[in-house]
C-alpha cells in the first residue's frame, strides 16, 4: 500500500497546525476527530480567507461599480476558478455554486425534469446513495412520473456491474445517478466504466463526489462525465456551500432552477431571458463568503496535493484495518478492496449509538446511525453502523485512540 | 427497578470514573424488561437520530374511580442499551406517579444530580429528549 510515497514526505504534524481546532480537547482528552465524513475541520487559511473578508473587503458581486464590489466579485468568481482548475472542467461556465451537493443534485433533477427527461425515461441510481441522490429522483417520478431504478451493491459493498449493465440495456434510463464514493463504505465505484457504459446506452452520468474530491484527484474531462457535485463544507471548506459541474452544452440547454435575480438578462412582465452559465443557475445573492473560502479550502488542499493526501489515507486505512481486528466483537461493513479511508463498523451486541457515546467519553469523534443511507442499511442488514471516517490530518496514534476506546467497550459491555 | 433515584444518586456518587458510570448504566439497560415485540409499533416509536425508543402509556385508576387518583405507567424499549439505562432511570422518576406530578417534576435536576444531564439538552437527538416530551405530553392530556 506504501507503493507511491513514503510517509515521511507527508508531514501531517504541520498540516495539523494549520487547523487550530485540533488543539482543542473534548472531556479532558485530546480531540480525535474521525468523523470527516460528516463534516471536516476548516484550516486557517479557510478562516482568514474569510473573516478577511468580512474584515476588509465585503460587498455584493456582480452588481456595484464601486471598488469593494468589483473586488469581492473577483474574489468570487477566483474561487470558480480554483474549482475549475482543481476539477479539470473546460471552462469556468461549467462550475455552478450551490447550497450544498444536495441542492446540486436537486437543481439537476428539477431542471431535466422540465423538458429533457419525460414520464417513461428511467433514471439509475444504486443501492448505496446517500438520501440526496435518492430523493429528488423520488420526487421527480412522482412529479413527472418517471422509472427510478436501482443498482444494487455485493454484500462487501461493490457496485453490481453487470446489473447495472441490465438496467441499462432496454435504453429507457436517461441518467445514471450514482456515488462515486460511498459516505457509508468508503466504496469507491469504477466511474470510468460506468460513464461508457451509461453513455454507450444513451443516459447521462452524474456522480455525487462528496466523499471523493478530498481523496482522489477528479478530472471531469477525463472521465467524462456530465455532471458532478459536491459540498464545500467536508473538503475543509465552510458549510452552505456546494459545486455542481455539468458539460456547457448540457447546462446551456437545460431550463433555470430557481427564478431571480442576477440569473435573468432582461425582465419584462411578460418575459423574462436568462443570463449566460453560470450565472443561469445563481438566482439571488450567492453566498459570497463561502465560496471564498471554498476557494481557500481547494488551494490548501491542491498545496498540499490529493495524491499525497491520498496516500497518508491509504496508510492510515491500512493501519486501521490492523488494529480494528484486534478489537473484539467489531465486524467492519463494507470491504471492497478500492475504497476511501471511510470504515462503518458494528460491534456485538452494543448498538452504534452506544459506541460513539462510550468513545466519546474518551476525546473520539465518530459518528453513528444510518448516516442518511436507509436503504443500505437494510441492504447489509443492520440498523445503523458506527463509522470512523479519515482524514488529511489524522495520525496512526489517533487510530490507537480509536482501538483503545474501542476496547473499552468491549470492557463496559462486558 | 428496585431502585430510587437517591439510591442511584448514592451508587453514582461512589463512581471514580465515567466508565463506571457507563457500566452501571448499560448494566440498567440490560436490567431493563424488554417491551413484547407486538408493542413495538410505528405509534409507540419515540422516532431519534441514532437509535429507537418506543413507549406505551397505561393510566391506572384506583378504586375510588373518580380519576383523582389517576397514576400513568410506562414501559419503554430501545435498541441500544445506554439509552435503554437512561430509559430506566427515567421510569424510575416518571412511572406510577399521577398526571399532576409528572407535570411537576423536573428531569433535568434529577439527571443533573446523575451527572446525565447532558442527554438532555436539545441537540442531542437520541429519541431520549422526545422520549421525555411525550411522556409529559400524556401526562398533560389528563390535566383539566
Amino acid at each position: 500500500m506504501n507503493d507511491t510515497i513514503l510517509p515521511m514526505e507527508y508531514d501531517v504534524e504541520a498540516i495539523r497546525a494549520d487547523f487550530p481546532i485540533l488543539s482543542e480537547a473534548v472531556h479532558g482528552k485530546p480531540l480525535t476527530y474521525l468523523d470527516n465524513g460528516a463534516s471536516a475541520q476548516k484550516p486557517r487559511a479557510v478562516i482568514d480567507a474569510m473573516s478577511g473578508a468580512y474584515e476588509h473587503c465585503y460587498a455584493n458581486v456582480h452588481r456595484g461599480a464601486y471598488h469593494f464590489s468589483e473586488q469581492t466579485t473577483a474574489a468570487y468568481e477566483d474561487a470558480r476558478e480554483i474549482v475549475r482548475a482543481f476539477l479539470n472542467a473546460k471552462s469556468e461556465r461549467e462550475v455552478i455554486f450551490a447550497k450544498n451537493a444536495t441542492e446540486a443534485i436537486n437543481l439537476v433533477a428539477y431542471s431535466l425534469g422540465r423538458g429533457m427527461l419525460k414520464s417513461g425515461d428511467a433514471v439509475i441510481v444504486s443501492e448505496m446513495e446517500h438520501h440526496s441522490n435518492i430523493v429528488p429522483w423520488q420526487l421527480l417520478r412522482d412529479m413527472i412520473g418517471i422509472e427510478l431504478r436501482v443498482a444494487p451493491v455485493t454484500d462487501e459493498g461493490e457496485l453490481q456491474m453487470d446489473v447495472l449493465a441490465t438496467l441499462l440495456e432496454d435504453g429507457k434510463a436517461k441518467l445514471v445517478a450514482i456515488t462515486h464514493v460511498s459516505n457509508v463504505l468508503g466504496t469507491i465505484t469504477p466511474a470510468k466504466r460506468i460513464v461508457e457504459m451509461a453513455h454507450s446506452a444513451g443516459a447521462k452520468i452524474l456522480f455525487d463526489g462528496s466523499q471523493a474530491v478530498m481523496h482522489m484527484t477528479v478530472d471531469v474531462q477525463a472521465l467524462d462525465c456530465d455532471f458532478y457535485v459536491f459540498t464545500g463544507h467536508k473538503i475543509y471548506g465552510p458549510t452552505g456551500i456546494g459545486v455542481l459541474y455539468g458539460k456547457e452544452a448540457i447546462l446551456d440547454a437545460m431550463p433555470p432552477f430557481l427564478g431571480g435575480g442576477d440569473m435573468i438578462s432582461s425582465v419584462t412582465f411578460e418575459k423574462s431571458t436568462w443570463a449566460d452559465l453560470p450565472a443561469k443557475f445563481e438566482a439571488g445573492t450567492p453566498p459570497i463568503v463561502e465560496a471564498i473560502g471554498l476557494g481557500a479550502a481547494v488551494k490548501y488542499l491542491a498545496g498540499i496535493g490529493v495524491d499525497k493526501v491520498a496516500a497518508h489515507e491509504r496508510d492510515l486505512l491500512t493501519y486501521a484495518m490492523q488494529r480494528l481486528a484486534a478489537v473484539d466483537n467489531l465486524r467492519v461493513i463494507g470491504t471492497a478492496p478500492n475504497k476511501t479511508a471511510v470504515i462503518s463498523f458494528v460491534m456485538g451486541e452494543a448498538h452504534p449509538h452506544d459506541v460513539a457515546t462510550i468513545i466519546d467519553q474518551q476525546g473520539v469523534c465518530v459518528r453513528a446511525g444510518h448516516h442518511c443511507a436507509e436503504p443500505l442499511m437494510h441492504r447489509m442488514n443492520v440498523v445503523g453502523t458506527a463509522r470512523a471516517s479519515i482524514g488529511m490530518y489524522n495520525t496512526r496514534a489517533e487510530i490507537d485512540r480509536l482501538a483503545e476506546a474501542l476496547d473499552k467497550v468491549n470492557s463496559i459491555f462486558g | 427497578m428496585a431502585r430510587s433515584i437517591d439510591d442511584l444518586v448514592d451508587d453514582f456518587d461512589l463512581f471514580e470514573d465515567w466508565e463506571e458510570r457507563y457500566r452501571y448504566i448499560v448494566d440498567l439497560g440490560k436490567k431493563l424488561p424488554p417491551m413484547p415485540e407486538e408493542e413495538k409499533t410505528e405509534d409507540n416509536k419515540v422516532r431519534g437520530c441514532m437509535s429507537q425508543v418506543w413507549l406505551t402509556c397505561q393510566a391506572v385508576n384506583d378504586q375510588h374511580g373518580d380519576g383523582g387518583d389517576t397514576v400513568l405507567t410506562f414501559r419503554a424499549d430501545s435498541d441500544a442499551f445506554i439509552v435503554k439505562g437512561l430509559i430506566a432511570i427515567l421510569l424510575e422518576l416518571y412511572s406510577g406517579r399521577t398526571p399532576k406530578e409528572i407535570a411537576e417534576l423536573d428531569a433535568t435536576e434529577a439527571l443533573r444530580k446523575l451527572g446525565l444531564e447532558s442527554h438532555l439538552s436539545p441537540n442531542r437527538r437520541n429519541g431520549f429528549v422526545a422520549m421525555v416530551d411525550r411522556i409529559r405530553g400524556e401526562a398533560q392530556s389528563r390535566l383539566p
